[in-house]
């Protein structure tokens, strides 16, 4: 029995793999805080990745459970921040940025289900403060009631 | 007779495109990228003082969310479900009544001409601070949702097609009629 030709089978995983790259995107960071995606319907894409800026929002993951407590905490980046972080935050990231992007830079919310309101209030406000005003509620499809 | 030169061995590259492949699996996420484009009023200027005169109480339409996730519209409870259709009525203009929003007319371009629109309407948005943040997102989508629905609904009157496949000068038009104004109040805090 002749053997079976696999001089096609790199071109096939390559053409996988080129597909993988084109609909995946880089891991931004990795996640400190437990998030549980809301759901919604009225969804949009953030048109431009690079000039997305995230605030994640959740409770501590467990292994850092001990040191940071089950409360609900933010974090910017890799690191865990303080409410008061997050204007200076923008503002830093904003430095480095030509005049048109700044204007089209969106602050994503990513937010556990669960937080308490006052949490993404207190981060509103102070977006709101540093005139980060173009915000996006991170969510998924909702697919039933 | 030259030296037939042997061909590179290329069984491997399909392992190493595996090994690529696996590499980009790992790395990478089906991350949404997806939510609900909102945007924050500008910061108040602490010496200004707020004008409450020219509001009426007709133009607002207060939602509220207490602390069990409950709704409370214009101060009657309503299941999130009907929020949407109770919005819309509030927004559009067609529809008029004695608590309902005043009506007033603006100019357009063509096709629209004179076109009747809530100049003044409000819809207030008021959180508490236990509110979850799930129900928060819900109600903001209803809102946002009975926005879109008016503009699309506009849109294939005067255009035939949907808000999104318009020209941006188009969509500005359809924004004269149906401007979204949301306001969220400070949340009230204990």
């Amino acid at each position: 029995m002749p053997a079976l030709n696999t001089s096609s089978l790199p071109d096939i995983i390559f053409m996988l793999l080129f597909f993988f790259m084109s609909v995946t995107s880089m891991k931004e960071v990795s996640y400190k805080v437990q998030i549980q995606n809301p759901e919604a319907t009225e969804l949009t894409k953030i048109e431009k990745k690079s000039l997305a800026r995230y605030v994640y929002i959740g409770s501590p993951m467990s292994e850092y459970r001990e040191k940071f407590g089950s409360e609900t905490r933010i974090q910017l980046d890799d690191a865990f921040a303080e409410v008061s972080e997050v204007g200076p935050y923008i503002s830093n990231e904003w430095g480095a940025m030509s005049e048109n992007d700044k204007k089209q830079m969106t602050v994503s919310i990513k937010a556990d289900k669960n937080t308490q309101m006052k949490v993404i209030t207190d981060v509103k406000e102070e977006l709101r403060k540093v005139h980060a005003l173009k915000i996006n509620y991170a969510a998924v499809e909702r697919t039933s009631y | 007779m030259a030296k037939k030169i042997p061909e590179i061995n290329a069984s491997s590259m399909a392992d190493i495109s595996f090994l690529l492949l696996i590499f980009f699996l790992v790395t990478t996420s089906m991350d949404v990228n997806k939510g609900l484009a909102r945007r924050l009023p500008p910061p108040m200027e602490e010496d200004k003082e707020l004008d409450d005169s020219e509001v009426n109480e007709r133009d607002i339409m207060e939602v509220k969310i207490n602390w069990e996730n409950k709704l409370l519209v214009e101060g009657e409870p309503l299941d999130v479900r009907e929020l949407r259709a109770k919005a819309k009525e509030f927004v559009d203009p067609a529809i008029t009544g004695e608590n309902m929003p005043v009506v007033a007319d603006t100019i357009l371009p063509e096709p629209f001409g004179k076109q009747p629109f809530k100049n003044k309407h409000v819809i207030s948005l008021q959180t508490d601070g236990e509110t979850s943040y799930q129900a928060y997102l819900e109600v903001q989508n209803e809102l946002v949702a009975a926005y879109n629905e008016l503009r699309n609904e506009c849109a294939n009157k005067y255009y035939g097609k949907s808000f999104v496949e318009l020209e941006e000068a188009e969509q500005k038009n359809i924004e004269a009629i149906y401007p979204v104004k949301l306001s969220e109040a400070e949340p009230k805090r204990y």
